[in-house]
């Protein structure tokens, strides 16, 4: 393969091969590169906030149980039976001190340990004494302010120094309530016909926006005729280690806490409480950047927060160079008053979401992308170059320095595989 | 004076000219079958009776909000739907009760296909209704659509009205 990018400073240009939206070579090296050596999103804590609260997770092509153990502790096991392999936990959530494997009925405390098989008899004494017969359980799974990550590579750095300066960001969006946040029921599967990183590029890409999106905006310009006056305005910011943030001024209402006149004037008194309380933690500029500012944040590879008219993490992982599946979560204060809660909801779907006016044409911008690779051969080559023009730290928000950040950090990724031999799936 | 009784047949035929306005695509006619506080809604996969102050639905739709969804994807600019899917709503298995109530309420199974770009997904479920009796007619004061599936893939999306 030839190059991956072409990142031309001097002439303000920044392009990427196409093929790497569609060879199967390419994504034989993310896995190897990527996904098994980057931290990957597994869940929110609060998705199993009591002990022996588990939900399957595929993460990075990995069965996974996350689940919180008896002693407390927040666990990612490989969702397989020592034995002969068969996936032990079946429902996809719930509730439970042990798993059994319904193959040969091995049994599991929720830590993973094996307590009890039949036939007992016809096995050594100290058969599981160095603990291979347990459920193996992800070594590396570190938790930054209730998001859970794991990391295949034992030899990985840390995750917060993996997090960088992104942890900022992830702040912002942390410190909107004393108490927390909390990931909603109904955690949305879908997927797109698309290549993984389309979607990471489409989840921070502000210049879009209007031109996508033209029909969100007439409803809520209906909704609020004074959206008009306000501009996309903000910045675009690389961060450490491929992460990246466009950060702007909302024009939309935000839940916190930016009252719309399409809210109730109870809701604005609450929301005004909640910048004074933000304020009193915070002081005016950081709780004015809270309450009244966007920011997309994508964390390399595969994990997009995104705080706009209301809080959504997606994570997606590729099960072949054209096809993504794709988890969707909103995210809130826990303890939100009912009525905050469902305007927040509201505008989450709105915009959000496979049944949302605007999520299904990012959908089918992907899609049409990705069928138009065809056309490889003879177009080679995707234009990220808006704003570089403007200068190292001038980017704006709808400029797209933020996705040539991703790129520079999976440039370098990749070009460390392709110095191996990589055997493809 | 005469008391019209309704009949189970006129029940179904009204849902049938629901499904045909969709096929159709005459999605301002859709609007107008519901009621002036009619709902539309698509809780989460397999919590049909979710609250949605505590979950996340696809689509949790006021009057306006359906209209507004209506409207939409008749413009060119809804993208996910322009040029327009072609679809066929079955609806089957159809079962009324409470026919001699103010409030008539209808359940009935779906298969509803939608075809774009040669690409063909099929969505499966149970729609449950409540219908009222409106000027001769009938109008639908809440609409939900139990999706049963067990995530929406390979779809990834509900951009058509189910």
């Amino acid at each position: 393969m030839d190059n991956i990018i072409q990142d031309n400073v001097e002439d303000s240009e920044f392009l990427v091969n196409r093929k790497v939206f569609t060879e199967r070579e390419i994504l034989a090296r993310e896995r190897a590169e990527i996904f098994n050596k980057c931290w990957l999103f597994i869940g929110h804590e609060t998705e199993i906030p009591e002990l022996g609260d588990y939900k399957r997770k595929k993460v990075g092509g990995r069965n996974l149980l996350f689940i919180r153990s008896h002693d407390g502790e927040i666990r990612a096991l490989f969702n397989t039976c020592p034995h002969r392999g068969a996936l032990v936990a079946r429902e996809s959530e719930g509730n439970s001190r042990v798993f059994r494997c319904f193959y040969h009925a091995w049994s599991f405390k929720n830590d993973g340990e094996l307590v009890g098989m039949p036939g007992m008899d016809g096995f050594p004494e100290g058969f599981n004494d160095e603990g291979t017969k347990n459920m193996k359980a992800v070594k590396r799974v570190e938790n930054y302010r209730g998001f859970v990550f794991v990391n295949y590579d034992q030899e990985a750095v840390s995750l917060e120094e993996y997090l960088g300066n992104a942890k900022e960001y992830i702040d912002l969006v942390a410190d909107q309530s004393e108490h927390g946040l909390e990931a909603l029921g109904g955690v949305q599967e879908y997927s797109v016909r698309a290549n993984w990183k389309l979607l990471a590029e489409n989840s921070v890409d502000l210049y879009h926006g209007m031109p996508t999106h033209k029909t969100y905006f007439d409803i809520k310009q209906d909704q609020d005729p004074d959206l008009k006056k306000v501009k996309l305005e903000g910045e675009g910011v690389e961060l450490d280690n491929g992460h990246a943030v466009i950060e702007y001024v909302a024009p939309w209402g935000r839940p916190v806490a930016q009252w719309t006149p399409i809210w109730d004037e109870d809701l604005k008194r609450d929301m005004e409480q909640m910048k004074e309380d933000l304020t009193e933690r915070f002081g005016t500029e950081r709780a004015e950047r809270i309450t009244h500012y966007n920011r997309n944040i994508l964390i390399f590879p595969n994990l997009v927060i995104n705080d706009i008219m209301a809080v959504t993490a997606r994570t997606f992982y590729p099960t072949s160079p054209g096809y993504m599946e794709v988890l969707g979560y909103s995210l809130a204060p826990k303890g939100e008053k009912g009525s905050h809660r469902m305007a927040r909801n509201d505008n989450f779907l709105e915009f959000l979401g496979p049944g949302g006016f605007a999520t299904p044409d990012d959908n089918e911008a992907l899609e049409l992308c990705q069928e138009a690779y065809n056309n490889n051969e003879e177009v080679e080559w995707n234009d990220i170059s808006k704003g570089m023009v403007r200068g190292a730290g001038n980017a704006m928000a709808t400029d797209e320095v933020q996705m040539r950040n991703f790129w520079r950090q999976y440039n370098m990724k990749i070009q460390e595989s392709l110095k191996k031999e990589v055997v493809q799936k | 004076m005469t008391v019209t009784t309704i009949t189970r047949q006129e029940i179904v035929d009204f849902l049938y000219t629901e499904a045909k306005i969709l096929d159709e695509w005459r999605l301002k006619e859709w609007a107008v079958l519901f009621t002036d506080d009619g709902t539309y809604d698509i809780p989460p996969l397999g919590e049909p009776d979710a609250d949605p102050k505590e979950y996340l639905f696809f689509a949790h739709d006021t009057r306006s909000r359906l209209q507004e969804r209506a409207e939409r994807l008749l413009k060119k600019e809804a993208h996910v739907e322009y040029p327009h899917s072609t679809t066929v709503h079955n609806y089957n298995n159809i079962l009324v009760s409470n026919l001699e109530s103010d409030v008539i309420t209808a359940e009935c199974n779906f298969t509803i296909h939608r075809t774009k770009r040669e690409v063909m997904d099929t969505f499966i479920g149970k729609h449950f209704y409540e219908i009222i009796r409106r000027d001769g007619g009938f109008a639908i004061k809440s609409k939900k659509v139990v999706l049963h599936l067990d995530s929406l893939r390979p779809h990834g999306k509900i951009s058509l009205i189910l």
